[in-house]
C-alpha cells in the first residue's frame, strides 16, 4: 500500500466525521458549522424535498454523557415552539451509532457578523428585542439557556432572529416529562472543555457542582464560580446584558449612553438579586430607551429629563413653537 | 436495517493494549507488546529517521533495540496514564533512548544481542522517500503526525482484511479508488465514472462506499482505543486525530 499523503489523511478525517445517513431520509450536502458538541451539516430531506440542517454528534465528542445531552437539546428545542427558536423536525441515531437531529436550515448571519454589517443602533436594538422575546419564552417554559452570546444568535435573510445552541440549557422544572438538564446528562463523567468558533465554551460534569458552563465575557459570575446548577433566568439576563453591551459598544450620544450603560450595568450586576428579574423586564427597559422614555435602571436629573423629553417630542415642540412664532408675528404685524 | 451491530461508533469493549501490557499473565503481556510494536514501530522508525537524522540502517537498529529494551525494562508498564498521553510518553522514551545510544556509540555494534522482531523497514524507508519532508520540526508534532498516518494506514488495512473476509472486495475497491486516491481534482473519479467502470448503478456505488467507510471509521476508532491507556486519553486522541476535519466555520447554526 502506498503511504497516505497529507491530503488523503485530511480527506479520511472528513470521512470519519461524515454522518452515515444510510436508512434515514437525509442526504448530506456539506458541513456548515462546528459547535460545542457536534457538527452541523446542510442536508436534503428526500421525502419532503427540502433542505434541513442536520446536527450530528461529532466522532471526537464521544461518551454517553454527550449523546444524552444532544438528545436533551433536541427535546428542549422541540418543546420551545417559538418563532425565535429554531424548530426541530426529527431526532434519531445514525447507522454509525451517532445521535443526530434535523432542524430548520437557517440562511443568514451570526449576530456578531450581522452587527458589524449593521451599525444602526435602532436595528441592533430590534434584533436584541427579538432575542429577549425568545429567551423570555424559554424562561416561561422553565428553561434557562446558560450560553447566550452573539455567536449563538442568527439573523436570517428576512430579518428573523433565532437563538441557537441549547446544548447546555437547564430545565428549571418538568423533569417528569422526560426532558433532563442538558448540561447535566445522566451517567456523565467530567469531561474536558469543548470549543467552537474560537471561543472557549464549556466544561461539564454530572454533579453540577463545580461545573463551569458558559462563555467568558457572557457567563454570569455564579456560572463562572462553577455554580451553574444554581443558574436561573437572571443568569441569562446577565448574558443578555453583556450582549447588549457588545451591540451598543460604538453607539449613541453621551447622554443616551448613560441610560443605556445603566441598563447594561443593572443586567450584568454581580448580585443576581440586583439584576432584572427576567428577559422581559430587560427588554421592556430597552424598549423604553429606544422610544425615548425614562428607563427604570437610571434616575435622571431634571435637565437630563428635559433634554430627553425635548428630544422625544421634538416634532411636536417644533410645531407648537412654529405656531406660536407665527401668532407673535401676526400680532406684531397687526399692531404696526 | 441495523448497522449499529456491525460498526459501533464508539467501541468500548476492546481493552487498551497499554492496560494489557501490565497484565500479570506473561502470555497476555507478550501479546500486548506485539500489538504495541505493530501500532508504533513505523512512527518510531520514521521519527528516528526524520528527527534524529539517522541513516536507514541506524534507524532500523535503534527501532529494534528500542522495542526489545522496552519489553525487557519494562518501559510500557511504567507508563502512568495520569501523567499524560501514551504517545507523548513513548516519544520522550525514544528521545532518551536515542540520545543515550549516541553517547554510547562504539560501545558495541548496534543491534548486537537483540532479538529482532520481523518488521518491514524496506517499505517504511520507501514511504519516507515518497512523502514530502514534514513541515514541522517540533518533535511532538512530528511524532504525532507519523503516528496518525500509521494509525490510518492500519485502519485501511483492517478494512481491506474485513472486506476480503466477507466477500466485499468491490466495496473496498471503491473505497480505495475514491477515497484513497490522490486528491487532485483532475485525476479524481466521480461516482458516475465508478458506476460505469463497474457496471453498477450510481446508488450502489453510494451504498458500497458507505459500507466501506463505516467499516473504516470503526476500524480507526478501534485502533485508537487499542493504542490509548484510558477513556479520557481515547477521547482526547480522537479529538486530536480529527481536529482538522471541516475546520472551524464562522457561520451557520452551531
Amino acid at each position: 500500500m502506498k503511504p497516505l499523503s497529507d491530503d488523503t489523511l485530511r480527506h479520511l478525517r472528513e470521512i470519519v466525521e461524515l454522518p452515515d445517513t444510510a436508512g434515514t431520509r437525509y442526504d448530506v450536502v456539506e458541513p456548515i458549522a462546528r459547535g460545542g458538541m457536534g457538527v452541523v451539516f446542510r442536508a436534503r430531506d428526500r421525502e419532503l424535498d427540502r433542505e434541513v440542517a442536520l446536527k450530528v454528534l461529532s466522532v471526537r465528542d464521544t461518551g454517553p454523557d454527550v449523546r444524552a445531552r444532544m438528545l436533551t437539546e433536541a427535546r428542549i428545542l422541540a418543546r420551545l415552539e417559538h418563532p425565535g427558536i429554531v424548530p426541530v423536525h426529527d431526532v434519531g441515531v445514525l447507522a454509525d451509532g451517532r445521535t443526530y437531529y434535523a432542524m430548520k436550515l437557517i440562511r443568514g448571519s451570526r449576530l456578531d457578523d450581522y452587527a458589524r454589517a449593521h451599525p444602526n443602533l435602532g436595528e441592533r436594538l430590534r434584533v436584541f428585542d427579538r432575542v429577549c422575546e425568545a429567551v423570555a419564552f424559554a424562561h416561561s417554559e422553565g428553561i434557562v439557556h446558560r450560553d447566550l452570546k452573539p455567536e449563538n444568535v442568527m439573523v436570517g435573510a428576512y430579518g428573523e432572529v433565532l437563538v441557537l445552541d441549547w446544548g447546555v440549557a437547564k430545565l428549571l422544572r418538568g423533569e417528569a416529562s422526560g426532558v433532563a438538564d442538558a448540561g447535566q446528562a445522566p451517567d456523565s463523567s467530567p469531561t474536558g472543555a469543548a470549543h467552537g468558533a474560537g471561543v472557549f465554551v464549556v466544561a461539564r460534569s454530572t454533579t453540577g457542582s463545580g461545573a463551569v458552563i458558559g462563555t467568558p465575557g457572557y457567563m454570569a459570575p455564579e456560572q463562572a464560580r462553577g455554580e451553574s446548577a444554581q443558574a436561573d433566568p437572571r443568569s441569562d439576563v446577565y448574558a443578555l446584558g453583556a450582549m447588549l453591551g457588545f451591540l451598543t459598544r460604538d453607539a449613541g450620544d453621551r447622554a443616551a449612553l448613560r441610560r443605556l450603560r445603566a441598563i447594561i450595568d443593572r443586567a450584568t450586576a454581580e448580585d443576581p438579586g440586583s439584576r432584572y428579574p427576567n428577559a422581559s423586564s430587560l427588554a421592556d427597559d430597552v424598549a423604553r430607551f429606544a422610544t425615548g422614555e425614562a428607563v427604570s435602571a437610571y434616575r435622571e436629573r431634571w435637565p437630563e429629563r428635559a433634554r430627553r423629553v425635548a428630544a422625544r417630542h421634538r416634532i411636536a415642540i417644533g410645531l407648537v413653537s412654529a405656531y406660536l412664532l407665527m401668532r407673535v408675528l401676526l400680532l406684531l404685524a397687526n399692531r404696526f | 436495517m441495523d448497522h449499529s451491530r456491525e460498526s459501533p461508533a464508539f467501541p468500548s469493549t476492546r481493552l487498551s493494549v497499554i492496560s494489557l501490557a501490565r497484565s500479570p499473565d506473561p502470555v497476555i503481556r507478550r501479546r500486548a507488546h506485539t500489538a504495541l510494536v505493530s501500532t508504533y514501530w513505523k512512527p518510531v522508525y520514521r521519527y528516528i529517521r526524520l528527527r534524529w537524522n539517522a541513516t536507514p540502517d541506524d534507524a532500523e537498529d535503534l527501532t529494534q533495540e528500542f522495542f526489545a529494551g522496552a519489553i525487557e525494562l519494562p518501559t510500557f508498564e511504567r507508563y502512568d496514564a495520569a501523567r499524560g498521553r501514551f504517545r507523548t510518553y513513548l516519544r520522550t522514551c525514544i528521545d532518551g533512548f536515542v540520545a543515550n545510544a549516541h553517547k554510547a556509540a562504539g560501545r558495541q555494534k548496534r543491534g548486537g544481542g537483540v532479538e529482532h522482531v520481523p518488521l518491514d523497514f524496506t517499505t517504511a524507508e520507501g514511504e519516507i522517500r515518497e512523502l514530502p519532508i514534514p513541515s514541522s520540526q517540533d518533535p511532538e508534532t512530528l511524532f504525532r503526525d507519523e503516528w496518525v498516518r500509521h494509525l490510518f494506514e492500519l485502519a485501511v488495512e483492517d478494512t481491506r482484511t474485513q472486506c476480503a473476509g466477507d466477500d466485499k472486495t468491490v466495496h473496498f475497491s471503491l473505497f480505495e479508488r475514491y477515497d484513497l486516491a490522490p486528491r487532485d481534482e483532475t485525476s479524481r473519479l466521480s461516482y458516475d465514472d465508478l458506476a460505469r467502470e463497474l457496471g453498477i448503478p450510481v446508488t450502489q456505488v453510494t451504498n458500497y462506499l458507505a459500507l466501506a467507510r463505516r467499516r473504516f471509521r470503526a476500524a480507526l476508532l478501534e485502533r485508537v482505543r487499542e493504542a490509548t491507556g484510558s477513556d479520557d486519553e481515547f477521547r482526547a486522541e480522537v479529538r486530536d486525530l480529527l481536529g482538522g476535519a471541516f475546520g472551524e466555520r464562522e457561520n451557520g447554526p452551531r
